[in-house]
């Protein structure tokens, strides 16, 4: 009975402050993108010729992202019938723009205006118990062209 | 030091390979940072601290590779690429490497 109040308090706690957290950074990271959509991410290796060519700058940004309670007990129910976790895969949506955004912001703080050849990485740093994931790192990197207008 | 995960510098030529350059860094989380680690469990959301941390051995990790590419006397590595393994629970190996070249 006792193991049952602490499930559903858990359940509780993760469905309402995961949801927040959940709204909260879609909301900033649809703000951020809005603002760093002049600063294109390409994921092609050879940037374009420039007569003046442009310096180049390596930029990383990562995140490691954490699973609410209530979306790994969906997810563990899903794992009995199958099919797509939709709880996990905006998770991973979220931490891969969140990884991006960061990279975009390093390059505009160094004054870069693309960024080539972008690589995204996945890990899972830590695994939870019964080997379900516990927390994601996602790790954007890639070179930003630091083009002089002239 | 040039650092790029591109192929080529715009602009300027490669002289010399100097081969592969590597540089590692296996750090441990420490406790107070995996307590809150296992609260944000519960609630989800972003872990700072092992954010951070991630950062910081990554960082060591490029400073090791550039440490090497000095040695061998690159100016510039290409082609840079990250790895990350969790190699056991709490524990997790970041891993730099890249081409160590001379440019002109």
């Amino acid at each position: 009975m006792v193991d049952l109040i602490v499930l559903l308090v858990l359940l509780a706690l993760g469905y309402g402050f995961g949801r927040y957290a959940e709204k909260t950074h879609y909301r900033s990271i649809i703000k951020r993108e809005k603002l760093l959509r002049k600063i294109p991410a390409i994921a092609s290796k050879f940037p374009p010729m420039y007569r003046n060519p442009p310096e180049t700058i390596l930029v990383t940004g990562g995140i490691v992202i954490s699973v609410d309670y209530f979306k790994r007990f969906v997810a563990s129910l899903r794992n009995i019938i199958g099919g797509r976790i939709t709880s996990y895969e905006s998770l991973l949506d979220r931490a891969r723009r969140e990884a991006i955004l960061r990279m975009k912001e390093q390059a505009r703080d160094q004054g870069g205006s693309m960024v080539f050849n972008v690589k995204i990485e996945t890990a899972s740093i830590s695994k939870g118990r019964k080997n379900t994931i516990g927390s994601v790192e996602v790790f954007a990197y890639g070179t930003a062209l630091l083009i002089k207008s002239n | 030091m040039l650092l790029t995960n591109l192929e080529i510098v715009p602009g300027k030529r490669i002289t010399k390979h100097l081969g592969l350059v590597q540089g590692s860094s296996v750090r441990a989380k420490h406790v107070g940072r995996d307590i809150m680690a296992s609260l944000k469990n519960i609630f989800g959301g972003e872990l700072k601290g092992y954010t951070e941390l991630l950062q910081e051995s990554r960082e060591e990790a490029i400073n090791r590779m550039q440490a090497q590419a000095e040695k061998v006397g690159a100016n510039a590595i290409l082609n840079v690429r990250f790895s990350t393994s969790s190699i056991a629970q709490g524990a997790a190996e970041l891993f730099a490497y890249g081409t160590a070249v001379v440019l002109e």
